[in-house]
């Protein structure tokens, strides 16, 4: 059977691109960054060729890059390496943040600190004003994800930015999802910090950025080296900087022209959906949101068997936010924007990238008819169960 | 749909694994499906550290997941955690506070593994389930009925907790196990390549560490905030002569020996718990001889429902020899007289009455007070 991939918020398959220069690296760029030979110096020079590709899509300077392992490692190095040490110091976020920015809010309450999550409505994008509202003298950092990696909303963040300039408060943006599929200009953001990941962009895992405003104030979280102009000690991974520097390099040569192509297949998709499967509704704001995304509640199928019935029929999507294995409880996003525990659990996820086509999105939406009419069958012919 | 797949329930143990490669074996389209059912995480003071032996541990989903992947088979962990507590834990920890000694494993067959698992099998397409039980189904041709056997291993057979099966369900079910032999099981695993062919067999009820109820009920209450009534009370005779004291009726069960904390000249067993009266009732050896029995909630899995007295063999514990009694109708349909030929010792409510004929499980009920 052929599998077909619509889980790209999930992760993304490696792009050609990113695999010639992780293999050319790992085969020829050895040499350790902080080395002064000829080998050390190869790899600073592919190290710093890569800090120039990522610095050049978020329209930022080179030396406000700092490399890390990844999305988790930038949304902490961002919010602890803000607040810490945390006593007296407040910090606003959102209800429908990942789990690496959730938990470092709960970190730094742990250590003394404040946090005041901010509620989102049905639309799933905060309201600028609530964030003010919550502004408090010892207020340090405002953290806010560009677009949710469930619904795909984009966030105000420029207003926000404007607001926590006039207020001396510093910002930081999750843009693991946005970066490559928004414009990303953090002068026009008016971001501090801003985190990205490579392998949401075709790029490998483990090894993403945390852009660094100059002169923000930023305690390391890694001791060690002094590596990355000490913000984050640790031998540097040049072959996965060097793939995450081409990738950017990729979205930001293509990224307007592949985002316009996948959006005309997300709605292709979505209104294929909503036509051929009665009661479906869209979650979140369909106007504000990143052009790869859609979630669908499809009312009274239990999301978890929709998902299995559609990988039995070659297509990989996903019901709330991925888990090693365990718990269903209901996405925490779906349920801060309103949304039943049931209707929760009714949500699927279909996140699109470099690699569908119109063939295939029309094959999906074959599938999810057939799984969602099979489904609801079946829960009419079992009514009795208790 | 042609060549429907059968929907394996993969446990991560051995029996369920050999199933899938049995099944796999045969030619059989399969869809491996972990319950999970209870998080083992919750009620961290019941930790031990020692988790082997429990079911829904993250290393049995690991296991499950090898064995699938060894097998090349999809595979999928699904979470029946909501109902598993609402059918099977719940119940449980009522029945032991009403003073009766639940059989949860029941429950969840009737409930979890033959009934969400059914529904689950349906929406990945599957007509037929298979699990790792040891039994036994075949269909009867003059009866036009199912029948449930007793798997081949006497040792290892399972019907005392599949008495609630029905017809509907019998018919979709596989216990490729039920012909085979606990030794052979093992030997077919090894010979199939199953990386886990010499784990050893769970113990116990799945969700309660180490066999140690009472433990494991103190720490579910607590984390339900539920404040418990101080528990203690009396231990007394027949008579109401007060022989001691206890710390909560729920760490008694009928038949008990051990742990009563009196010293008698003979040995003490526990004949009744009365948890209104938090009191423990206790006697000697023969005090607990019962000549009957009523059982409610009958189940007729393989025989047509009852309209005379039949005889039968009854079991009344896990590990009990079934004994030649006389099933009796009673003007509710679902309740039965059983009338023993002998007197049994330690006829225990809230465990099960599996009426038997020879292999064949005609039915089965819960023991009433």
């Amino acid at each position: 059977m052929r599998h077909c991939y619509f889980d790209h918020n999930a992760t993304t398959p490696l792009s050609p691109e990113a695999l010639e220069t992780l293999s050319v690296c790992l085969a020829e760029v050895y040499g350790n960054a902080s080395s002064i030979h000829h080998f050390g110096q190869a790899a600073k020079q592919r190290l710093e060729q890569a800090r120039r590709q990522v610095a050049a899509l978020l329209h930022a300077r080179p030396p406000e890059i700092v490399f890390v392992s990844g999305g988790t490692e930038a949304d902490n190095l961002a919010l602890l390496g803000v607040a810490r040490p945390c006593a007296g110091k407040h910090v606003i976020t959102t209800t429908i943040e990942h789990p690496a920015v959730l938990q470092a809010c709960a970190q730094i309450e742990q250590e003394g600190g404040r946090v005041t999550y901010v509620p989102v409505g049905a639309s799933g994008v905060v309201d600028p004003a609530a964030v003010a509202d919550a502004l408090r003298p010892e207020t340090v950092l405002i953290s806010v994800m560009h677009v949710n990696n469930e619904l795909g909303t984009a966030q105000p963040i420029e207003q926000i930015g404007r607001l926590a300039r006039q207020a001396g408060v510093l910002l930081h943006a999750d843009g693991v999802q946005a970066a490559g599929k928004l414009e990303t200009d953090v002068e026009r953001l008016g971001v501090d910090l801003y985190s990205v990941s490579a392998h949401k962009l075709n790029g490998p895992k483990g090894v993403g950025a945390l852009y660094v405003r100059k002169g923000t104030p930023l305690r390391r979280q890694m001791h060690g080296g002094r590596h990355e102009r000490e913000r984050r000690a640790g031998t540097e991974n040049v072959p996965g900087a060097a793939a995450l520097g081409r990738v950017c390099e990729w979205f930001q040569q293509h990224g307007a022209e592949e985002a316009a192509r996948v959006a005309a297949l997300r709605d292709r998709l979505e209104q294929g959906i909503l036509r051929r499967v009665p009661a479906v509704t869209v979650n979140g704001d369909r106007a504000r949101r990143t052009p790869n995304t859609t979630n669908l509640c499809f009312a009274g199928i239990e999301g978890e068997a929709m998902v299995i019935a559609l990988d039995l029929r070659g297509f990989a999507v996903s019901s709330g936010a991925a888990c090693s294995s365990g718990s269903v409880e209901p996405s925490h996003v779906l349920t801060a924007i309103g949304l039943r525990r049931e209707q929760a659990r009714s949500s699927l996820r279909f996140s699109l990238g470099r690699g569908n086509t119109v063939e295939q999105v029309d094959a999906l939406i074959e599938a999810v008819a057939e799984a969602a009419a099979h489904l609801r069958r079946l829960s009419v012919e079992a009514p009795t169960h208790a | 749909m042609p060549d429907r797949p059968i929907a394996v329930a993969m446990s991560g143990g051995v029996d369920s694994s050999t199933v899938a490669a049995l099944l796999v074996r045969q030619g059989q389209r399969v869809v491996g499906l972990t319950m999970q059912l209870w998080n083992q995480r919750r009620l961290p003071q019941l930790q031990t550290g020692e988790s082997s032996g429990r079911c829904c541990s993250l290393d049995d989903v690991y296991d499950a997941r090898w064995v699938a992947g060894q097998l090349g088979i999809p595979y999928y962990v699904v979470n029946f955690e909501a109902d598993f507590e609402e059918q099977v834990v719940r119940p449980f920890v009522s029945e032991y506070l009403s003073g009766r000694t639940p059989i949860p494993c029941t429950l969840c067959n009737n409930f979890i593994k033959f009934d969400r698992f059914l529904e689950m099998a349906d929406s990945v397409g599957a007509e037929k389930v298979a699990t790792g039980h040891y039994a036994r189904i075949r269909f009867d041709q003059v009866s036009g009925r199912y029948q449930l056997l007793r798997g081949v291993d006497t040792a290892k057979d399972q019907t005392y907790f599949l008495w609630g099966l029905t017809q509907p369900q019998l018919a979709r079910t596989l216990f490729p196990l039920g012909e085979l032999k606990k030794s052979e099981v093992r030997r077919l695993a090894a010979e199939l390549g199953i990386p886990i062919a010499d784990k050893p067999d769970s113990q116990e009820i799945c969700f309660v560490p180490n066999g140690d109820y009472a433990a494991f009920l103190d720490a579910y209450l607590a984390e339900q905030g539920v404040a418990r009534d101080a528990a203690t009370g009396e231990i007394v005779d027949r008579s109401g002569a007060v022989l001691g004291t206890h710390q909560g009726v729920h760490h008694f069960t009928v038949g008990q020996r051990r742990g009563l904390g009196i010293a008698r000249g003979e040995p003490l067993y526990v004949i009744a718990t009365e948890p209104a009266r938090q009191r423990v009732v206790v006697g000697r050896g023969e005090e607990l001889l019962r000549p009957s029995l009523v059982a409610g909630q009958v189940n007729w899995a393989s025989w047509p429902p009852l309209t005379r007295p039949e005889r039968a063999q009854v079991q009344i514990r896990n590990k009990h020899v079934a004994a030649w009694a006389t099933l009796h109708p009673t003007e509710d349909p679902t309740r039965v007289q059983v009338a023993f030929d002998e007197p049994q010792r330690a006829v225990t409510p809230g465990q099960a009455a599996v009426f038997y004929v020879g292999d064949l499980v005609a039915g089965g009920g819960w023991i009433e007070a």
